[in-house]
């Protein structure tokens, strides 16, 4: 009697263990199935672009403009149009978003205002860049009159920017130690020289890359451009006036049917994929050895 | 006694004047930022004012979109924003759980690292380049392929057949929707990475010791411990899904014709807005406008729960 027993929840036990088991090989099978998922993709991705663009890259690509259908021509109006932007992005952003960021790691750290402005900021981080581009255009380009300029367009670029540098600078100075804090200020230096000559001193490549990153993140962007910058077929450094962008161009040509506009549009797409993933490499290895330093 | 002390006492007084500026100064900044954002929304709101007045309710509920005749009915792209959100959602989250999964539980340790970094930088490509990918790649895919499969085969069924009828012409609510997923995936699986190697290692090593499974670890211990913040993570993706812009507008179609099906060409907020403000009339532009404001309300709703989610795992962690 017992026996029986014995062997049929021995026999319950075996079966239950064999379930368990073969869950487990289904989900980690799956699990593997996803890691390739997401891997196949990026392989994908950056092989389509490497096919498409790699022949069209050339040196008339940043000697010569977009050129009008069926002709020879290059990006420079518009290489120089995204450097043009992106760099008054970041010089318009950072200073902001770093004086923000010290805000919130200093002053604001454990009071009403400080938290909202964190989460009023993290939400920002992730707001869709065309609703971005709507209120550069419904707060300025409307207000000046309806014209479309490059200041507009790098107003819009720097709200990408400004989260990013208030996140990472409230991130960095918070992880400089209360010791150095606490004995600056013992020996009498005031407040505004401790954070100007140690905190940031000490903070800075995290700030650095945070920086980076942003302008990884902005130089690839289109629809906040769209209706502040607009583009403009001609070669123009007037920052009042429309100005042209790579992922603007890119936007018109892709799908102009059009062989050689399709042409310029994956060269330029290829290049500003180079160009964010050399960005973000660098900005990846200088979090990553000032990791290491700090241990 | 005095002598030293003055010299001394009219520099504190600098001191604290400047630490006193630098304070205003820093605090302005912050409270300006938030000051600019609030206007910049309202003032889209005031941009749109007279299509929300003329058009009412009927805004949101009436699907017809027809600008020549000045009627604003924007259910079209309404619809076709949170239909191609969910079927980016159904795709990315369980395959994000699995990278995540992978990445903290089956991977070897050597592979953590570059198949996580990896991952990352498809977050780093820039979204017209999914458009593009979407449109001269994946649409063929879609037209020769899946599409004329999904309509011999689902198309007949009863309920559901009706989401999968339509000509192979490739644009269209479920191309977007795979574009959308692909794109979210690395945002959602690097949160759940992040979240679930905050679990202590305790609780896991436990389940371990008692002779779970890599699988039940993950399913039994480590997502009940990080629910809320894998939640939040799923609402990060939704966020960019309902407001991502240029890998739509390639590959939706831009049609403001209502369908049922998620074959045909459709339209979304922000790729309507992105096709058509370049060109619209005054008064289209108000309708645009509003439709902006629309999606940031709805965006910030649900960016905000995100938010919300995810704190509470860190006040968890800081109680522990």
């Amino acid at each position: 009697m017992s026996t029986i027993a014995l062997s049929a929840r021995d026999l319950a036990a075996a079966k239950l263990y064999r379930r368990r088991r073969l869950t487990n090989i289904v989900a980690i099978g799956l699990a593997c199935a996803a890691a390739l998922f997401g891997l196949a993709f990026l392989g994908w991705i950056l092989w389509t672009l490497l096919a498409k663009g790699l022949a069209h890259l050339s040196l008339s690509l940043f000697t010569q403009d977009q050129p009008p259908p069926l002709e020879a021509g290059g990006l420079r109006n518009a290489i120089v149009g995204s450097l043009m932007m992106c760099g008054m992005g970041v010089l318009i952003g950072t200073p902001l978003g770093i004086a923000a960021g010290t805000w919130l790691a200093e002053y604001g750290n454990h009071r009403k205002l400080g938290t909202v402005v964190r989460f009023v900021n993290d939400i920002l981080l992730s707001a869709p860049s065309i609703v971005l581009g709507l209120f550069v255009y419904a707060a300025f380009v409307m207000q000046t009159g309806g014209n479309f300029s490059a200041i507009g367009g790098s107003i819009a670029l720097a709200f990408i920017v400004l989260p990013v540098v208030v996140r990472t600078t409230d991130e960095m100075l918070r992880l400089v130690p209360v010791q150095m804090r606490e004995a600056a200020l013992s020996l009498g230096v005031p407040q505004w020289k401790v954070t100007m000559q140690v905190l940031y001193r000490s903070a800075l490549p995290g700030i650095v890359t945070g920086i980076l990153l942003a302008l990884a993140r902005i130089s690839g962007e289109t629809a906040p451009l769209l209706f502040t910058a607009f583009g403009n077929e001609f070669f123009s450094l007037d920052a009042t006036g429309a100005m042209s962008a790579v992922p603007l161009v890119m936007y018109k040509f892709a799908g102009s049917g059009y062989e050689n506009w399709e042409h310029l549009a994956w060269a330029g797409a290829l290049l500003v994929t180079l160009f964010v993933l050399a960005v973000s490499l660098v900005a990846r290895t200088l979090l990553l050895r000032n990791k290491v330093a700090n241990d | 006694m005095n002598a030293i002390a003055l010299p001394v006492s009219a520099r504190d007084v600098a001191d604290a004047r400047n630490d006193k500026h630098f304070r205003w100064l820093l605090t302005a900044t912050a409270v300006f930022v938030l000051v600019t954002l609030a206007g910049a929304a309202l003032s889209m709101l005031w941009g749109g004012r007279s299509v929300l007045a003329s058009e009412g309710l009927d805004f949101f509920f009436s699907s017809d979109w027809n600008p020549v005749e000045n009627k604003y009915g924007a259910l079209v792209p309404i619809y076709g924003t949170v239909v191609t959100a969910i079927i980016a959602m159904l795709i990315a989250v369980p395959v994000s759980f699995g990278i995540a999964f992978f990445l903290t539980e089956v991977a070897p340790r050597w592979m953590r690292g570059p198949v996580g970094t990896a991952i990352e930088l498809l977050a780093g490509i820039p979204s017209i380049i999914y458009g593009m990918w979407g449109f001269f790649v994946l649409m063929p895919v879609m037209r020769e392929h899946l599409i004329p499969w999904l309509d011999a085969n689902i198309g007949p069924l009863p309920l559901i057949g009706k989401l999968f009828q339509g000509p192979p012409i490739g644009a269209g609510m479920l191309t977007s929707g795979i574009v959308l997923s692909i794109m979210v995936i690395p945002f959602i699986s690097s949160v759940m990475r992040e979240v679930f190697l905050t679990v202590p290692s305790r609780l896991k090593e436990s389940a371990y010791a008692l002779g779970a499974t890599k699988w039940e670890v993950s399913w039994d211990i480590v997502l009940p411990y990080t629910r809320s913040a894998v939640i939040g993570g799923v609402f990060l993706g939704l966020g960019r899904a309902l407001g991502e812009t240029m890998a739509v507008a390639f590959v939706i179609g831009n049609s403001v014709g209502f369908t049922a099906s998620l074959l045909e060409p459709s339209t979304t907020i922000a790729a309507l807005i992105a096709n058509d403000f370049g060109e619209a009339t005054e008064t289209y532009r108000a309708a645009l406008l509003l439709l902006g404001f629309v999606l940031f309300i709805v965006t910030f709703v649900v960016l905000a729960i995100a938010r919300l989610m995810l704190m509470n795992l860190a006040r968890k962690e800081g109680n522990r």
